[in-house]
């Protein structure tokens, strides 16, 4: 009986083992690819932008991956803006080259909006940098928090949508102001976008109207009630869990715990069988 | 391989996605990409005063230099732009301040460049007079004209003025004051301490910029770079709106960007009307254009008719910087809703339109003598979206730590189940 019971832990610790191996290396796949991803190399084939906006309505669009290559000003505030998803996580990388001959030591910033100009915080990074009198070029860095697919709107939670950067000095001796610098942008982007339908979708991105207002001589009476809703929607796709909703990954899961169940009950059943014979 | 094969599955995905979430960088360059009929129109105000005489520039003098300069950004201008040339102290010889001090002339009007004539007008000037440079601001600003787009001056000088009254830098305050957008990019050749100074300040003033050019390269490269800005950056203007000092009678604003003025501690007010099931949007930028002491803030908030704060946005900073920017979002719960019903529908039935007023105040302190009039620019962007509902899906799970832990405890109740099996069994036969 005790060698038995020696056979069948070993067969199990065996079984145990094996499943969440096998498991593991399932998980362990999917996030191996996403996390090869974060080297702060522009895309293949992207274009150079040579241009930068100098306020936020003319901030010149970038997209994640597209080096940024500009000559500007000491003193100029440089403005592009790149477009952001849900799930997503964005590192800018900015180096300064900086004019010989200048007087004193300089404070750079690279500082990031959203689409409300609401400023963003920087989670890692040297986010303002100071560069001595006698440095060459000046390296600013900022990783922003991931961005989510849905927030309260009181709360600050970055979301989908346009979002600004502005670089410049914020400190410099005023004789050094107008020098010439050049300017090395990246904004690179990780993440694999992965967000549930559950977790809330924003209706409309932070993307900020450009076009000039117009003022309003009376208050606009309530547009009527969207009629869609009535009568017989025999459309399925609002009933069908999409993929990769928790009602998708739960029921995978409860099958999966039922054939490990059936597993585990017939490793301990052979060996009762075995013992039979 | 197998890397390989899952990072390329990850890159499809991420293609996908962004094939899905495509409305947002689209939605973002049609915005920007609408056909405006004005073309860009930029004016270019070169001094041609005594002091250009001076041979400093890579040993060439300064008016020779500016004059090649101009002859390459007249070469590789691009066809829609539209550029004028105004020169000041070019013609009068004499020595009676008050006439040189008139002295300012537009040797090429602003239009469709002929770009033979424009470089043989810039390549017979001769360094003269004085530098009457903020009546020369004053007749650029009239020579662009007034139009729905940003027009930029462009001014080259290597001396202060020298004929303030008007001062240059009050000048270029009050034309950026009048309403339409008038960015003034600033050059300075070869310039001392004074020279910078004004020209900061002038830059400042506009929202421009300001350059040292020490060398013709530095002079030409970043010419040809503000022309081109001129094309690349010019969009329709903000409307102007007077925000008011309370919010019944505030102006009522519909999506789009605004521009007002707001001086030291002054409260401006706006409504804005907001559907059930819509969320209201607003940012507000306000520029430092003149000297202020270190620290500042800005803070936008948003009320109920009845004066509650719904929400506010705020943001301050401290030292050098062109604009602070705060922002909000606010959508109506569903207590606010029935409130507003209750109080502003004289019919129960009809959905009532929340009227949301938005108070601009700023945290800025005048350093002494800073001008107090006119206010400060402040950009008002205001967009109104469908509301997006809290989520409220059910208490799932998802992911494959998720899929591991269910199929380990299905795993592990199997072999329980199985142990307790053969246990009873065993005891059965034995009974």
């Amino acid at each position: 009986m005790r060698t038995h019971s020696a056979t069948l832990t070993a067969r199990l610790a065996a079984g145990l083992a094996l499943a969440p191996a096998a498991l593991l290396a399932g998980v362990a796949l999917a996030p191996a690819a996403a996390l090869a991803a974060p080297t702060p190399i522009p895309s293949p084939g992207a274009v150079t932008v040579t241009k930068a906006g100098t306020s936020f309505l003319s901030a010149t669009p970038v997209a994640a991956g597209q080096p940024v290559r500009v000559g500007a000003s000491t003193g100029e505030y440089l403005y592009w803006s790149f477009p952001a998803a849900a799930g997503e996580t964005h590192e800018i990388n900015a180096t300064v080259s900086l004019a010989a001959n200048r007087s004193g030591r300089s404070t750079w910033a690279v500082e990031v909006f959203d689409g409300l100009r609401r400023r963003q915080a920087c989670t890692a990074g040297a986010q303002t940098p100071t560069a001595d009198a006698s440095a060459s070029t000046v390296a600013i860095g900022c990783t922003l928090r991931r961005v989510r697919p849905w927030a309260e709107p009181w709360s600050a939670d970055p979301l989908p949508g346009t979002y600004y950067v502005r670089l410049t000095v914020v400190d410099v001796p005023e004789p050094d102001l107008g020098l010439p610098i050049d300017v090395d942008l990246l904004i690179s982007t990780t993440g694999d976008a992965d967000t549930s339908p559950e977790d809330g979708k924003l209706e409309a991105p932070l993307v900020p109207p450009a076009n000039a207002g117009t003022v309003l001589d009376a208050v606009p009476t309530a547009a009527p009630e969207d009629s869609d809703d009535d009568g017989w929607n025999l459309d399925l796709t609002g009933w069908l869990p999409e993929a990769g909703s928790r009602w998708v990954w739960t029921t995978a899961g409860g099958m999966l715990a039922a054939v490990a169940g059936v597993v585990g009950f017939a490793l301990t059943r052979r060996s009762a069988r075995r013992v039979v014979r | 391989m197998i890397n390989k094969r899952w990072s390329s599955a990850v890159l499809l995905g991420l293609l996908a996605a962004t094939t899905l979430a495509g409305p947002v960088p689209a939605s973002a360059d049609d915005d920007r990409a609408e056909p405006i009929a004005e073309p860009p129109r930029v004016q270019l105000v070169l001094d041609v005063s005594g002091s250009m005489r001076a041979t400093d520039i890579d040993g060439r003098s300064r008016i020779s230099v500016a004059q090649q300069a101009f002859g390459e950004v007249v070469d590789a201008l691009p066809d829609e732009t539209q550029l004028g040339i105004r020169v000041l102290g070019a013609t009068y010889r004499g020595k009676d301040k008050q006439q040189g001090c008139l002295d300012t002339q537009q040797i090429v009007p602003v239009g469709p460049v002929d770009r033979e004539a424009a470089k043989a007008a810039v390549a017979t000037l001769r360094p003269t007079g004085f530098t009457p440079v903020g009546l020369a601001l004053r007749e650029a600003a009239k020579d662009l004209g007034t139009g729905s787009t940003a027009r930029r001056i462009v001014l080259i000088t290597d001396g202060e003025d020298t004929c303030a009254p008007p001062d240059p830098c009050q000048v270029a305050r009050e034309l950026a004051a009048q309403g339409t957008t008038l960015v003034v990019d600033t050059l300075g050749l070869a310039p001392d301490e004074k020279v910078r100074k004004q020209l900061l300040c002038i830059a400042a003033a506009t929202g421009g910029t300001y350059t040292a050019a020490n060398s013709a390269n530095d002079l030409t490269d970043r010419l040809k770079q503000l022309v081109d800005r001129a094309r690349d950056t010019y969009a329709t203007t903000p409307a102007k709106v007077d925000g008011t000092e309370a919010c019944p009678d505030a102006p009522l604003l519909a999506p789009g960007v605004y521009t007002d003025r707001e001086s030291f501690s002054e409260h401006r007010w706006y409504r804005v009307p907001v559907r059930p099931g819509q969320e209201l949007r607003a940012s507000v930028s306000m520029a430092l254009d003149r000297p202020v002491n270190l620290d500042y803030g800005v803070l936008l908030r948003a009320t109920a008719a009845d004066g509650r704060e719904l929400v506010r946005g705020v943001d301050a900073g401290s030292g050098r910087i062109d604009v602070i920017s705060a922002g909000l979002r606010w959508s109506a719960g569903a207590d606010d809703e029935t409130d507003e019903r209750d109080a502003d529908a004289p019919t129960p039935t009809a959905p009532a339109v929340t009227t949301v007023c938005l108070v601009v105040s700023n945290m800025f302190a005048p350093q002494p003598g800073t001008a107090k009039n006119p206010g400060m620019p402040v950009e008002l962007t205001v967009d109104v979206v469908a509301a997006s509902p809290t989520p409220d899906g059910p208490d799932l799970g998802r992911g494959w730590v998720l899929l591991l832990l269910l199929t380990v405890a299905g795993l592990l109740t199997g072999l329980v189940a199985g142990w307790l099996t053969r246990w009873w069994v065993a005891t059965w036969r034995e009974n």
